[in-house]
């Protein structure tokens, strides 16, 4: 695999990191699967793109994206507990919904952003190459985003988020209003991968409607692998597996794809993606000695 | 004092599964005083600790707390003034979440929860002080998780995590019944240490008509969602297992069989 081919992984790696994260929130830490990804993460390229494109400030585009997100988590949310919804099914018709609205905020399937003022564009009056300096811009944007993350999820109102969803009774015994902890945390979960959604149409060059399709796999994948591999204790080192998840899933990928022997093509991506998860889950068995 | 007018609570009404579990609870309690419930299965004990925490909505009646009435008001917003400890040991407790993490959320119940770090310096010296106190050896164990701890533990740090922040009544619900009798017998007397040093006032729901006489100042027996008997004082002071016996079959309308009441 070349050195470009390499960063470009990691670039990708970068941002799907911000959708782990997204997913820890929602899956971990709420204990609700959340499936509103899938329309979220194409959500905030859409709104980013078609902002940009009208000239918009690309930090405000961006901004703006990360609210739509929040947005979309509140929908599910309330379907959820406002009208009796479960919570996977609450999730599945605000995606299936955010794949109509995506196409009406765009007004096309496809917007592209080359040659347009993005976030990105400062990277190309540096001295070094794009392909390198972006990469290092996510690494920071992405630890910045953990670091902020992580203490939030030590503060009180973080707590609250996490006793939330490990212990909804002693949640609500201890005076936490379990309902508003939940929309909190979808709103912030979804804004993640919408932010994440910003930054993927931006380094790619365009926003599509069909961007979608599988982020929310492939955001388990990196919160499952990570937790696998690191097994953490702490929040600390969750939202670290989180990233460390998600950059180790795009350089499997990048390698399965470059091994010519292997004979696999972008579209097996959803298969390894999916083999990958499976392996993830019973990894954890197998180590503790127990047949799956 | 916290007072119940008429208050009944009717699961599944107007199905063929109608079940009446209050029937019209009438009850006053002051300020400091320790009450505990006896009754048979399915009398309404947990049904009546739930109308006062606000787990359950009751269907007809008033609840006040020193005169606020707070009948309407959700769990979250009862847990400023109600504080209580689960039957079940892994009920109060979050598994996942660390001990000085579980005493952290229940040193701020009832208080609104800032974007403040959740545990201090400060706050750990606190935890850990008190921890020292129960002499199970868990100030040295603040960062375990809950989930290592055994049952009779949980149930002592439930205790303590119930007691972190001031409350009008602490309501106990069979929380010594899953533990075995060692356990049980340290677990219920660290309630009666805490109850009389702190002056709390307690509703404490038991199976053994031993405790239910041993411990507290008062005594309710319910039976099919109504009080039957109410007595402290003089008379709770001359009965014994067998009369309270005598009273709980009479009120029973048949002979007890459970060995637990006579044995406990
Ligand atoms: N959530 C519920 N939905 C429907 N019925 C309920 C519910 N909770 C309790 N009941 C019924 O209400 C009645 C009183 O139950 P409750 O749990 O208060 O009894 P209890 O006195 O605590 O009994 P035990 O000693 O077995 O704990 C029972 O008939 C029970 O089946
Ligand atoms: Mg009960």
């Amino acid at each position: 695999m070349s050195l470009i081919a390499l960063l470009g992984a990691l670039e990708i790696g970068l941002v799907f990191a911000l959708v782990a994260l997204g997913v820890y929130l929602s899956f971990r830490v709420l204990q609700f699967p959340d499936l509103t990804v899938d329309g979220s993460f194409p959500l905030g390229a859409a709104v980013a793109a078609i902002l940009i494109v009208n000239h918009v400030n690309p930090w405000l585009a961006t901004a703006t994206a990360a609210l739509a997100g929040a947005l979309a988590g509140l929908t599910t949310a309330w379907l959820n507990l406002r009208l009796g919804i479960l919570n996977l099914l609450a999730s599945i018709l605000t995606m299936i919904a955010l794949y109509s609205i995506n196409l009406r905020i765009m007004g096309r399937p496809n917007v592209a952003l080359l040659g347009e003022n993005t976030v990105l564009s400062p990277l190309q009056d540096l001295a070094l190459p794009v392909y390198v300096t972006t990469p290092l811009a996510f690494a920071l944007a992405v630890l910045l985003i953990k670091a902020l993350l992580d203490r939030f999820l030590n503060s009180e109102l973080g707590l609250a988020l996490r006793a939330t969803g490990a212990n909804p009774r002693m949640a609500r015994a201890q005076g936490i209003h379990t309902g508003q902890a939940t929309y909190l945390g979808m709103a912030l979960s979804n804004a993640l991968v919408a932010l994440a959604g910003a930054l993927f149409a931006q380094s790619q060059g365009s926003a599509d409607v069909t961007m979608g399709v599988g982020v929310i796999v492939v955001g388990l994948a990196a919160v499952i692998g990570g937790e696998a591999l690191l097994n953490p204790r702490t929040v600390a080192w969750a939202t670290a597996a989180c990233v460390f998840g998600s950059l180790l899933y795009r350089l499997i990928v990048a390698l399965a794809l470059n091994a010519d022997f292997l004979g696999l093509q972008a579209q097996d991506l959803n298969l390894i993606t999916a083999a990958l998860v499976a392996a993830a889950l019973v990894l954890p068995r197998l180590r503790a000695g127990k047949t799956p | 004092m916290i007072e119940m007018r008429h208050v009944r609570v009717t699961f599944n009404a107007g199905t063929p599964l109608e079940n009446p579990a209050l029937r019209g609870i009438d009850l006053d309690i002051p300020a400091g005083q320790f009450l505990t419930v006896i009754g048979g299965n399915g009398a309404g004990k947990s049904t009546l600790l739930n109308a006062l925490s606000g787990e359950i909505n009751v269907s007809a009646g008033r609840i006040s707390f020193d005169g606020q009435d707070v009948t309407r008001w959700p769990v979250a917003q009862r847990a400023r003034w109600v504080a209580r400890v689960f039957q079940d040991p892994l009920a109060g407790t979050c598994a996942e979440l660390t001990i000085e993490e579980n005493l952290a959320l229940a040193a701020a119940r009832g208080q609104w929860r800032s974007l403040r770090p959740a545990l201090t310096a400060a706050a750990r010296a606190t935890f850990r002080d008190s921890l020292a106190r129960l002499g199970l050896g868990l100030e040295n164990r603040l960062q375990d998780r809950m989930s290592l701890l055994s049952g009779g533990q949980r149930q002592a740090l439930s205790l303590l995590m119930a007691t972190l922040q001031p409350m009008k009544i602490l309501l106990l619900d069979e929380h010594t019944a899953a533990l075995d009798p060692k356990t049980a017998a340290f677990v219920l007397e660290l309630t009666r240490r805490i109850v009389a040093e702190r002056q709390l006032t307690a509703l404490m729901v038991t199976h053994s008509l031993r405790h239910a006489l041993d411990v507290g100042t008062r005594t309710l027996m319910l039976h099919q969602g109504r009080i039957v008997l109410d007595i402290a004082g003089a008379e709770r002071a001359r009965l014994d297992v067998p009369d309270l016996l005598r009273l709980f079959e009479v009120a029973q309308g048949e002979p007890v069989t459970d060995d637990e009441l006579l044995l406990g």
